[in-house]
């Protein structure tokens, strides 16, 4: 029992983890050190040259440039060290994603939602495969939360109005932490689940127990109809709209002469504020979504456009 | 100029006291710039996410009542600077008109402006009284106008207190004016002035975008 | 005492609230901030009895959140932020320099009234049914989302701000204008230095606040603002501003603390305070660097890589200015004449404290720890570290040293030699346990957690008790010797600056003949303790 006390007694259990920990006991040293010798010298002066005491006061200095000199070039130097050590951990963690296996998150007052791409849907945990980058794409329907796995060391804020995505990789199976670690309103400590992770065969087969589900592709196929979407982007449509088939992933070039890649970030602004990027050569047509999707419709939308990256234009 | 004999017992001299007010005033504006540059920061930060919507939000403001108030209120501040210049007993009654007339000036502009808000409010561009307006740009647009309400009504707020500064020190200049007045009026037209320069940035940045190329 | 001091010249309540003497309005603060302070700590010990057990036992989630936000205001702007400079500074600034008044008597009294008006505010919006957000007033929770009395509090702090720039504003011209002939720059006593710096920031960065909170507010008035991401405003905008100004603050709290401190370490030592010029500087070099360092409070909200590395650097530079302080004051220590009296032991114990609390504020500066760390109760133990641990620490070391001259009375030394002991334990035992509470993952501004974390929640509510005791202490031996303790003669602790060189209480005028400098200020030389002091 007593081993649980102690912060980072159980390691942490992603890739950057052990890093994280190693960091943290590199600071706690250094730390100890500095205290160390502080309450040293103070408890030294203390008793040393306490007022009764007879002892050699002569030749006191006020002033030392040679002093002041050292140890602000070595304050500086401990912590430039430290800096580079701790932002060289931190680009690890927040590297760049890679697309392997994509979960959806969506934040609200006071749950996660998690969606798998198979359209398997939890409220207040996630199930993970082990040994596997994921990435999650995370989006909230209100205020800001925190996405926050205490066991992988790991944490972002999840903004509305925007998608935030991590990469998050977990070594061994078992049950962890999931926190909101943003304040979000009354029920900010209830917003509480649980990281399941699991062997790959079992996840596989985790995933088949699920209530049975459309992909969300599918979902977001529907959506894509239901909302009038392929009345222009559709084949054989009358308006001018650019063809979204083959479209993930690609530079798109701009009316304003620039190109951006067509990422998730891209589509959702596309679909929320049509006509802040125009596609060159096309007219600004398209009007906004802004308030007639909600995040988990945007997700599947983007998702269905996601699937068609593979479609010839 | 006749001087009260005593002055608050901090001071050792009449000029002492005197610049200690001026930089006391110093200091105070340092704090506006702040105040307003949060603000602008703001501003900048939208213009440059959404440059075509500013540029749009722009269209819809009246550059001629901007630009006759921006022409008010560099009159008015000359007026204040007359005043300051001209300062003595002998002159009490020109710097009182000189006072009154900056102070008209300021309330012309309050007027004008507020017919410009009434104006904006027909067209339904004050954004959560009444705000319609064709999308696509209508977000951005919004954005816009909320910092335009917001930045012309602390700026008003900024002339009332002015006016009010120029009057009182229009009616106690025509009693025997002292070096203490003075001092109070250099100070005061610190502020005028002040709020004089934020309502020039404030044109650029309300009435000129999008501007240009037209 | 048949003359006259500050005190006796008028009892009557008119002479008090009118009045344009910087003592009597220090005193007036000081009324106030004791009444903020005990509301701020009845919240913190309401949290603290709640949190002893995983689940809500004693109030609900709601109660809960508007008990820390509550705690969270008042504690910052009305004590942390005015407790040193309006109340010691305002008593001691005018004095120090040898002037009989601050440049802005009536602008002083002023600032007091605006500060009791947005303090009735804040706590109208408190009676009327609380605020739930949070002392940041994150939007959109706090503009679109709270059901709760967001403007009111809103206005409170507005309004405070104005009194805090008035004061910053009114030190800025006192330090620049009235010192006394002979005090340049390098005589002043290191405390004006830092309350120089404080007031720099006081003018500079409250009006940022000022714009914000209003920009926040006109958006939940109207349903619409700048901020609001429905119309592709951006919340982290308001992070930005926010802590452009509530960065600083934090500088605003402390510096008047280290300030203290080298008051009190040079007179117990009978030292000069060791590297006069670095301290001084350094005082300067945390308001200026302070304003660059905003950023890190953002690490994990989706800022760019680049910014959080450019806020993480900083932040370990405006780190080196302070360990330059710690050095010097233990410096200052060495072949001294070391006594024990309660200011020092407050004093030695800030040193203490601000240090663990200034490396702990490393880790957090250090990105990849900050991940995992941010939002949990490491951030809250370190804070508080600094802000309890130093700030009111030092607060209440400036209060022991200087009562005799502000009271004319002396206090029990052996009560408050207990008090100081017992708070230096019960804040450890308070807040030390909560770097661990955070290092294992426990959020913070949590009603219920899992019950792995109780035993050190447990330790830390145990703590607080014993630590709320221990405040409670001064109120009552002080309180007791304002009016029955034995006289103090004007000088008690020996000391060379000219706040000593006066009566104690000090006369209304302050001086009964304009004082010349003529030397450096802590000059505890033998030549000096030889010399009889006017007692």
């Amino acid at each position: 029992m007593w081993r649980d006390w102690i912060p980072f007694w159980r390691p942490g259990l992603s890739p950057q983890s052990g890093d994280v920990d190693l960091l943290f006991a590199g600071l706690l040293i250094a730390s100890a050190l500095v205290l160390g010798l502080l309450f040293f010298l103070l408890i030294l002066f203390c008793v040393r040259y306490r007022a009764g005491n007879e002892i050699d006061r002569g030749h006191r200095t006020s002033k030392s440039w040679h002093w002041e000199v050292s140890w602000t070039a070595a304050s500086f130097v401990c912590f430039l060290g430290l800096f580079v050590w701790g932002a060289s951990v931190y680009f690890e963690m927040y590297k760049t994603p890679t697309d392997e296996l994509v979960v959806f998150v969506v934040a609200k007052q006071w749950m996660w939602k998690t969606q798998h791409a198979g359209g398997q849907s939890e409220i207040d945990a996630l199930h993970l495969p082990v040994k596997r980058p994921v990435r999650l794409v995370m989006a909230s329907q209100d205020v800001i939360h925190s996405f926050f796995i205490p066991a992988l060391r790991l944490k972002h804020d999840v903004v509305p109005g925007r998608y935030q995505d991590i990469e998050i990789e977990i070594d061994r199976p078992g049950h962890y932490h999931l926190f909101c670690a943003e304040y979000c309103g009354t029920e900010h400590s209830g917003m509480i689940g649980e990281i399941v992770a699991m062997d790959p065969a079992d996840y596989s087969h985790w995933l088949t127990q699920q209530a049975p589900a459309s992909p969300l592709a599918d979902e977001g196929g529907a959506l894509f109809r239901q909302l009038g979407c392929s009345g222009c982007h559709g084949n054989g449509s009358q308006v001018r709209a650019p063809p979204l088939e083959g479209l993930y992933g690609k530079p798109v070039p701009l009316s304003d002469g620039s190109t951006v890649i067509a990422d998730d970030k891209y589509i959702r602004d596309s679909i929320l504020l049509p006509r802040s990027q125009i596609v060159a050569s096309y007219q600004p047509l398209m009007p906004s979504f802004e308030g007639k999707v909600t995040e988990d419709q945007l997700l599947r939308l983007v998702v269905y456009i996601k699937s068609l990256a593979g479609r010839p234009s | 100029m006749p001087e009260p004999p005593v002055f608050a017992s901090q001071y050792v001299s009449i000029p002492h006291r005197d610049h200690s007010a001026e930089l006391g005033m110093w200091v105070f504006i340092a704090t506006e710039i702040l105040l307003f540059g949060g603000l602008i920061l703001a501003y900048f930060v939208y213009r440059h996410a959404f440059p075509q919507a500013f540029a749009e939000g722009s269209q819809h403001t009246d550059i001629l009542i901007g630009t006759i108030n921006t022409a008010v209120l560099l009159t008015s501040s000359f007026l204040v600077a007359w005043a300051v210049e001209i300062f003595s007993a002998a002159t009490a009654k020109i710097v009182t008109w000189l006072l009154v007339g900056a102070a008209c000036l300021g309330l012309a502009f309050i007027a004008l402006k507020g017919i410009e808000y009434r104006k904006e409010y027909h067209e339904h561009l004050i954004p959560g009284i009444d705000f319609q307006l064709a999308r696509p740009l209508a977000n951005g647009v919004q954005l816009f106008f909320v910092f335009y309400l917001i930045a012309t009504a602390i700026h008003a707020v900024h002339m009332l207190i002015g006016i009010c500064l120029l009057l009182t020190l229009a009616i106690i200049s025509r009693r025997a004016p002292t070096t203490r007045h003075h001092t109070a009026l250099h100070s005061a037209a610190l502020y005028w002035h002040f709020v004089d320069v934020v309502w020039i940035f404030l044109f650029a940045l309300i009435y000129l975008p999008g501007r240009a190329a037209s | 005492m048949s003359e006259k001091n500050y005190l006796t010249t008028d009892y009557t309540l008119r002479s008090w609230l009118l009045t344009t003497d910087h003592k009597r309005i220090a005193i007036l603060y000081f009324a106030s901030l004791i009444f903020f302070f005990f509301i701020g700590g009845a919240a913190a010990t309401a949290i603290r009895i709640e949190l002893a057990t995983p689940q809500a036992d004693l109030v609900s989630s709601d109660i809960y959140n508007r008990l820390f936000t509550m705690h969270g205001i008042i504690m910052v702007w009305f004590f942390l932020i005015p407790s040193i400079p309006n109340t010691l500074g305002n008593f001691m600034v005018p004095l120090m320099i040898g002037a009989r008044d601050l440049a802005f008597p009536r602008l002083n009294l002023m600032s007091w009234y605006i500060f009791m008006l947005g303090g009735c505010t804040a706590l109208f919006a408190i009676l009327a049914g609380g605020i739930d957000t949070g002392w940041t007033f994150y939007t959109p929770f706090s503009s679109l989302y709270s059901n709760s009395y967001v403007i009111v509090a809103a206005a409170g702090v507005f309004i405070a701000g104005f009194s805090s720039i008035l004061t910053g504003l009114n030190f800025i011209v006192t330090i620049h204008r009235l010192r006394a002939p002979g005090l340049t720059w390098y005589r002043l006593p290191l405390f004006l230095w830092s309350l120089y710096a404080t007031s720099v920031i006081l003018v500079l960065a409250t009006p940022v606040l000022a714009i914000t909170l209003l920009l926040m507010a006109t958006e939940r008035f109207f349903g619409v603002g700048i901020f609001d991401p429905r119309i592709g405003g951006d919340p982290l905008l308001f992070q930005h501003l926010f802590w452009f100004y509530s960065h600083p603050a934090v500088y605003i709290m402390i510096l008047p603390g280290m300030g203290v401190i080298n008051e009190l370490i040079s007179c117990f030592s009978r030292k000069p305070v060791f590297g006069y010029k670095f301290v001084a500087w350094a005082s300067l070099a945390i308001a200026g660097v302070g304003f660059l360092v905003w950023g890190h409070h953002m690490f994990v909200s989706g800022q760019s890589l680049i910014a959080s590395l450019v806020f993480s650097f900083t932040s370990f530079i405006v780190a080196v200015p302070s360990a330059i302080k710690v050095f010097n004051w233990t410096a200052t220590l060495h072949k001294g004449s070391l006594r024990f009296d309660a200011p020092m032991l407050y004093a030695l114990a800030f040193i203490g404290l601000f240090t663990i609390g200034g490396l702990t504020g490393l880790f957090l500066a250090c990105l990849a720890f900050d991940v995992h760390a941010t939002d949990t109760y490491f951030v809250v133990a370190h804070f508080h570290y600094i802000m309890v641990g130093g700030m009111v620490t030092a607060y209440f070391g400036g209060l022991h040293y200087w009562w005799p001259k502000i009271t004319g009375r002396l206090y029990s030394e052996y009560w408050a030699r207990t008090a100081a002991i017992l708070i230096f334990f019960g804040f450890n035992l308070t807040f030390f346990p909560q770097f661990i509470l955070g290092a294992e993952g426990m959020p913070r501004r949590y009603h219920v957690y899992p019950p792995e974390f109780q035993v050190w929640n447990v330790l830390s509510s145990g703590g607080a008790v014993i630590l709320a005791v221990a405040y409670l202490m001064p109120l009552v031996y002080l309180g007791y010797s304002a009016f029955f303790g034995a006289r103090a003669p004007a000088n008690p602790w020996n000391a060379p600056g000219l706040e000593w060189q006066t009566s104690s209480p000090p006369p209304e005028e302050n001086f009964a003949t304009q004082p010349v400098v003529t030397r450096e200020p802590y000059q505890y030389n033998e030549a000096f303790e030889a010399e009889p002091q006017n007692a």
